[in-house]
């Protein structure tokens, strides 16, 4: 055996699953990964790991990996694939789709993707080189996954923040500048379980270890719940509400930061006026939080000389979505924690490169001026929602299910699915996705594993690589690093480099200038005066020099500005609380709570029937999503799907630890194992998505056992609001359980 | 005697499994070993309020991973772990530590 080579690079999916962003060395031996670590040189997780990334050469390596392009050879569903070579792949991909554009138009292909890790480069490239201004990620209702918040932040702030946890400072911790927050919210998140949108969960654990004090907005006891100096345990999906009745106490205890909203903010009174609206006694009443402990949070937090929110995607996926990301921003808008140490601090990608293009300037360059119009014409939900249409390229996943079924206004013939499992995974309403779909004339799955999608419906599935495998790099927001090929599994290809070879044969005059993806990303990552080999030389990674890309108030330096002054890079240099974007986009300029769609109040009757509140789409460390249940590892810990039950609520429905029980609503059923857990209250249930039996048989009708498991087929469709932003039910649905019947 | 030990900052401890698979992985333990394993205890105390606890305990498959310590590096559970939450030292040292922690246990161990 050969010598062990040992290679940094950063972990950003494939393989772990998730949004990526800590440094990993890889142990390489005759070509192989036979180990992987944490390395101790990169800023962002300073040698640590996770679960997922321990095993990945039992994911890498595993038997049923797929690692030759396949095609259905039989009928749909019936699990026959053939392999067959790239060129012959690729080749029937470009008919296919060729076809298609020619007889209905480019539009008529969707592009899907799931959750947002390396994807958007790649699958955005495609998709415009092809035409299609159909980017989406199908299934996902209300597109309920941080483009609300995004959105939100963007028109008021000019800006997206995070919570400061010296991650934009080279020596971290360590760094002379950064304080820990006093306090930080934690709102409907699980940091020791992940490292969501560019944050490595654990920095809030590293942020306590330094001294803050947590404020946990969570339904359910966690580890970090349980050492919060404040726990408001929200019933879920009230979010908004809990906000605008902190924003009140705030502004009514004149506790709110006075200095900085006579300077810094346009809209303070609108605010005001509509924060009047929730007094406490009824945000009580809505969330289920005592007054007191809403009061003593919303002091707690105010009073902190730093303070820091870290959220979630349950803020998403509440009703209206976007104006409860626009609530919770105005607190630390009003408290002034804005860009400061221990703060919201602003969050620009490492020396403002991104991986893909978002201007129309340069979309109409690459891809031609007729893209550019249909991405306003024929974009699937721009014309009923207007935030779609004005903020980022994506088609509205609830109206794009819905025309797939009725052709209006125009059919829906193919589908690219890259990095989403749509019917094993995030689709609301499975059943109905997996009937529309059926339906297509052409199915493209690019993945690693099968799948109940690629079963289902693929008529051709393209091998993806894992990172150790790819050439790519990662710019989120800090630091910027390179992701370099090590080794090569079977033959599987990158999806930057599948969707780069196809792209060419559909758009070869927009993309001439660049024969290698490498090339692409040099010029990606001119503004930061480094190539792809000259970052790698340096040890892969770097962050943004004293200056924009840099804290602390910027806004103070005129750093954010297009024309140097002072202030915020928006219309009148404010934070604008009252957001005019909403006002032109027909939604309410400020922040309102909205009742969920199913629950006591709104519907009694169905409450009468169903009355536990499931919260689902908690994170795992040992799963991402649908993902890893091959993984023996990482299942060994996790065998089976379970679902937390309150003893109270055990004992009232008879149920004993470990029996098998039903979820139910009329939509269906599915099949959980009892864990009595005194994680939840008595009126609700939680359960882990993404369920189905990698062990079991793939072929149709079983598909991998997914429709005894899938939670979202009892997951209903949309309350997308104005917005069409947020409102997935899933954390919000009603169901009852039920025991299994021995002969059924 | 033990010389050495792991001094683990329990109260720290989130239950996020990654000292067991860092461990499963350097030693190549097959499903069902482990040199180290985590429980989890939920209780609810008299003011109505719920604790989670987490507390790893060694097994007699840690070997306190002698390989590594040749090579200069810490025990594999000992780097990786999330929160930092586990040192590894002479367990000397690793005594006059933990009487200034708050919430610690030593593991003393002794390799077969
Ligand atoms: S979950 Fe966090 S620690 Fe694990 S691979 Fe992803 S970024 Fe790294
Ligand atoms: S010290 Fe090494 S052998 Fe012992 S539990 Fe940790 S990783 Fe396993
Ligand atoms: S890695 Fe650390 S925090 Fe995670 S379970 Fe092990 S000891 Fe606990």
């Amino acid at each position: 055996m050969g010598k062990i080579d040992v290679y940094p690079t950063t972990a950003w999916s494939a393989g772990t699953g998730c949004h990526g962003g800590c440094g990993q060395n890889l142990h390489v031996q005759d070509g192989k990964l036979v180990k992987i670590e944490g390395n101790e040189d990169h800023p962002w997780n300073q040698g640590r790991s996770c679960p997922r990334a321990l095993a990945l050469t039992q994911y890498m390596y595993h038997e049923n990996r797929i690692t030759q392009p396949l095609i259905r050879v039989g009928e749909r569903g019936s699990g026959k694939f053939e392999p067959i070579s790239w060129d012959e792949a690729l080749d029937y991909c470009e008919e296919k789709m060729g076809g298609i554009r020619d007889e209905y138009g480019a539009e008529s292909v969707i592009f899907v993707q799931g959750t947002g890790r390396d994807i958007g480069g790649p699958i955005t490239f495609l998709a415009y080189s092809y035409g299609s201004p159909n980017w989406v990620q199908l299934g996902l209702s209300g597109h309920s996954c941080y483009t609300p918040r995004l959105g939100a932040m963007k028109t008021t702030l000019g800006e997206f923040a995070v919570a400061d946890c010296s991650q934009f400072l080279e020596k971290r911790y360590e760094d002379p500048e950064w304080e820990a927050p006093e306090y930080i919210i934690v709102w409907g998140q699980n940091p020791p379980n992940g490292c969501p949108d560019g944050f490595y969960g654990p920095w809030i654990v590293d942020c306590m270890q330094r001294g803050s004090k947590i404020i946990s907005v969570d339904p359910r006891n966690t580890w970090m719940s349980t050492r919060a100096e404040y726990h408001l345990q929200i019933r879920p999906g009230t979010d908004g509400a809990l906000a605008l009745g902190m924003v009140n106490i705030i502004i009514e205890e004149e506790l709110y930061d006075k200095d900085f909203v006579e300077k810094w903010v346009a809209g303070f009174e609108d605010v005001k006026k509509r924060a009047a609206e929730y007094p406490v006694d009824k945000v009580s009443a809505i969330t289920e939080i005592p007054a007191d402990d809403i009061r003593a949070a919303a002091r707690a937090y105010a009073n902190a000389k730093q303070a820091a929110i870290q959220w979630g995607v349950p803020v998403d996926m509440c009703p209206d979505g976007t104006a409860v990301a626009h609530a919770i921003s105005c607190l630390w808008t009003i408290t002034g924690n804005i860009d400061i140490p221990g703060g919201q601090v602003i969050a620009k990608p490492a020396f403002g490169v991104t991986a893909y293009p978002f201007t129309s300037e340069e979309l109409a360059d690459l891809y031609g001026k007729d893209l550019v119009e249909r991405m306003n014409e024929k974009r699937i939900g721009a014309d009923q929602y207007p935030m779609y249409k004005h903020f980022r390229g994506w088609a509205q996943p609830d109206v794009t299910i819905e025309q797939m079924e009725t052709g209006d206004p125009y059919p829906i013939k193919g589908a690219w699915i890259q990095t989403a499992n749509v019917i094993g995974g995030q689709a609301a309403r499975a059943k109905f996705h997996y009937d529309a779909m059926k339906k297509l004339d052409f199915v493209a799955v690019i993945d690693l594993f099968h799948n109940p999608t690629t079963m289902a419906l693929a008529d051709i599935i393209l091998p993806a690589a894992t990172f150790p495998e790819k050439n790519s790099f990662r710019s989120w927001w800090t630091p910027m690093d390179s992701i370099k090929k090590r080794v090569q599994v079977g033959e599987c290809r990158s999806d930057w480099e599948i969707n780069f070879e196809l792209a060419k044969r559909f758009n070869p005059e927009g993309l001439k200038r660049w024969d290698t993806v490498i090339d692409y990303f040099d010029e990606r990552m001119e503004p930061s005066g480094m190539t792809f080999d000259e970052l790698e030389a340096k040890g892969g990674w770097a962050m943004s020099p004293e200056g924009p890309g840099r804290p602390y108030r910027r806004h103070e330096k005129g750093q954010l500005r297009a024309d140097g002054k002072p202030g915020f890079n928006t219309p009148s240099g404010k934070v604008e609380l009252y957001n005019k974007s909403f006002e032109e986009w027909g939604m309410d300029p400020l922040p309102f709570y909205t009742e969920p769609a199913q629950s006591e109040a709104s519907t009694p009757e169905l409450f009468k029937k169903h009355p536990l509140v499931m919260i689902t789409g908690a994170r795992s460390n040992l799963f991402f999503h649908s993902e890893h249940r091959q993984v023996p590892w990482l299942r060994e810990k996790e065998p089976d799907p379970t679902v937390e039950i309150h003893p109270d609520t055990a004992k009232e429905y008879n149920i004993y630890d470990g029996e098998w029980v039903h979820l139910e609503n009329d939509m269906g059923h599915i099949k959980r194992k009892a864990k009595i857990s005194l994680k939840v209250k008595p009126n609700h249930i939680q359960t882990l998505h993404g369920w189905f039996m990698p062990e079991a048989e793939g072929a149709e009708p079983n598909l991998f056992n997914v429709w005894d498991f899938q939670v979202n087929q009892i997951i209903p469709g949309p309350q997308n609001s104005k917005s069409g932003f947020g409102g997935g039910q899933y954390k919000t649905t009603l169901v009852r359980l039920a025991k299994i019947k021995e002969d059924a | 005697m033990a010389k050495y030990g792991i001094l683990i900052d329990y109260d720290f401890c989130t239950g996020c499994h990654t000292c067991e698979v860092a461990c499963q992985q350097e030693h190549n333990y097959p499903v069902g070993l482990n040199g180290i394993k985590v429980t989890e205890y939920e209780y609810q105390l008299a003011n109505g309020k719920v604790k989670i606890d987490y507390m790893p305990f060694l097994t007699d498959l840690c070997d306190l991973c002698m390989s590594r310590q040749a090579e200069g590096e810490r025990p594999s559970c000992v780097k990786h772990c999330q929160t930092a939450c586990m040192k590894f030292g002479l367990t000397t040292d690793l005594t006059a530590e933990a009487a200034t922690r708050p919430r610690a246990a030593l593991h003393t161990h002794v390799p077969k």
